[in-house]
């Protein structure tokens, strides 16, 4: 017996990534995810655009530790953020389950931002460090960025995985270090190609001051684009 | 109204969408207290929980799925939640469980609860409004709400231990006929409820269980959000 299942009853949308409007009708943040392997550099990737664009944007972040909060609290430190825009989410030692396989929890997060600090541009969600086959739900974000860094070995390119040959960005990072850790860019980069077809790379050195504009950049255009849809 | 329904396999899946993956039902604080160290104490923790917290669940949610006012049995699943820890996780919990049913079985009753508690109301409460919208009874509601009870502490301890998965699956089969008889009672007092009141709901606790909940929220770093 079916208690109470009018058949006619209308599917809702559940207010996730694909619906480009909050329930009070207002257009929602656009959503970047961030992943990418252990210490590649995501969480200073994260601070480096709040850093660059929190003057002509309004921006949240949500993390996702795997059994820290450290990520939350490095941005706490370092004041890249007000602390009511920053929310830790908690993945049971299992990020990828958390950005990909079961996004409630995340979710949530991105939407009680949105209610709780006001209208926002733009809400970066940074997955813990995990390997080259994460990526995020198109539930929870619009787009993803993939962050290696040179130091991880110039072969992670040519590996690829899904994370890395299917991110809307993918972010080579630490290029300071390569001299000292023996690194091809330029292999690096023909590898990435022959992965990525024309998705961008962006090579950056975050420890240079001003050295996340590429990726900066890159953000702003599909904020851009965001606005225009 | 039937049991073997397969929207109840849907429902009970480990893989459905509603935050279960990230909590341990307070399985991470009995590992490090030493007390979960192997299949054996996994299934002696495991029929503790049973037994307490998850026949009070599947009574509350077997009563929403009865037909009782979910409003009503929100506040009977406060009264039996006396760790703040868990109350907040329990609510957090039905929030996910809302916007994962909403999509997987619209229903008017379903957006009610949810305009009524934005905050979201006690997972098994939600649970059992959900039974309602997928057509399954209070005793199928009552398997699922007991299995999660147990289910999510056997994974987590996989993860926790490394403890071979298959003795930790062999716990749950073992634990099976105990499931049925629990889901049986909780649905006898849903029934039982419905002429008598709230009160006919079991309600046994397990005090260490509120206790160490409230110790783990407070750990600078775990794995698991409960
Ligand atoms: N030399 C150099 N160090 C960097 C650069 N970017 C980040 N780092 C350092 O690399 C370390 C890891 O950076 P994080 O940003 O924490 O890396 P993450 O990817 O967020 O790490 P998880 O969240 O733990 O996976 C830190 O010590 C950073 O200071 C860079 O461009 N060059
Ligand atoms: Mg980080």
């Amino acid at each position: 017996m079916h208690l109470d299942h009018p058949d006619t009853y209308p599917h809702r949308h559940t207010y996730t990534a694909a619906t480009p409007t909050r329930p009070d009708g207002t257009r929602r943040a656009l959503r970047i995810g961030l992943g990418g392997p252990v210490g590649s550099g995501k969480t200073a990737t994260v601070a480096a655009l709040c850093r660059a664009l929190r003057d002509q944007l309004s921006i949240a972040v949500v993390t996702n530790d795997i059994y820290t909060r450290e990520d939350a609290e490095f941005l706490l430190r370092n004041a890249v953020l007000a602390p009511e825009r920053i929310t830790a989410v908690e993945t049971g030692a299992c990020p990828h389950t958390a950005i990909r396989d079961d996004i409630s929890a995340n979710l949530e997060a991105v939407e009680d931002l949105e209610d709780s600090v006001g209208p926002l541009d733009l809400v970066l969600v940074e997955s813990g460090g995990d390997n080259l086959t994460a990526t995020f739900s198109k539930g929870l974000v619009d787009a993803q960025i993939f962050v290696i860094d040179v130091a991880g070995g110039d072969d992670i390119p040519r590996k690829g995985g899904p994370g890395l040959t299917t991110a809307d960005l993918l972010v080579v990072n630490k290029t300071d270090l390569a001299p000292y850790v023996g690194v091809d860019l330029e292999g690096m980069a023909r590898d990435a190609k022959a992965q990525r077809g024309e998705l961008p790379v962006a090579f950056t050195s975050l420890a240079t001051e001003g050295g996340v504009a590429p990726v900066r950049d890159w953000v702003l255009e599909r904020l851009a684009a965001w606005a225009a849809a | 109204m039937s049991t073997m329904s397969a929207a109840l396999l849907v429902l009970a899946d480990g893989r459905f969408p509603a935050g279960g993956h990230a909590h341990s039902g307070g399985a991470e604080a009995a590992v490090k207290a030493g007390r979960v160290t192997d299949g054996a104490s996994l299934e002696a923790f495991c029929r503790g929980r049973l037994h307490t917290a998850g026949l009070t669940a599947a009574g509350l949610a077997a009563a929403t799925a009865a037909g009782i006012d979910p409003l009503a049995v929100d506040a009977a699943a406060d009264a039996r939640t006396p760790s703040p820890a868990l109350r907040a996780a329990a609510r957090r919990l039905g929030r996910q469980l809302m916007r994962a049913a909403r999509a997987a079985w619209p229903s008017p009753e379903l957006d009610a609860l949810a305009a009524a508690l934005p905050r979201g109301a006690h997972q098994p409460v939600v649970l059992g409004l959900v039974a309602r919208a997928a057509g399954l009874g209070p005793l199928a509601v009552a398997h699922a709400a007991a299995y999660e009870a147990v289910s999510g502490p056997a994974t987590a301890v996989v993860r926790l231990l490394s403890l071979d998965p298959f003795e930790a699956t062999a716990v749950l089969a073992r634990l099976a006929p105990e499931l049925d008889a629990v889901a049986s009672a909780a649905a006898d007092a849903a029934g039982a409820a419905l002429v008598e009141g709230l009160d006919a709901l079991p309600a046994p606790a397990a005090p260490l269980l509120d206790i160490t909940a409230e110790q783990h929220a407070a750990w600078p770093v775990r794995l698991f959000a409960t």
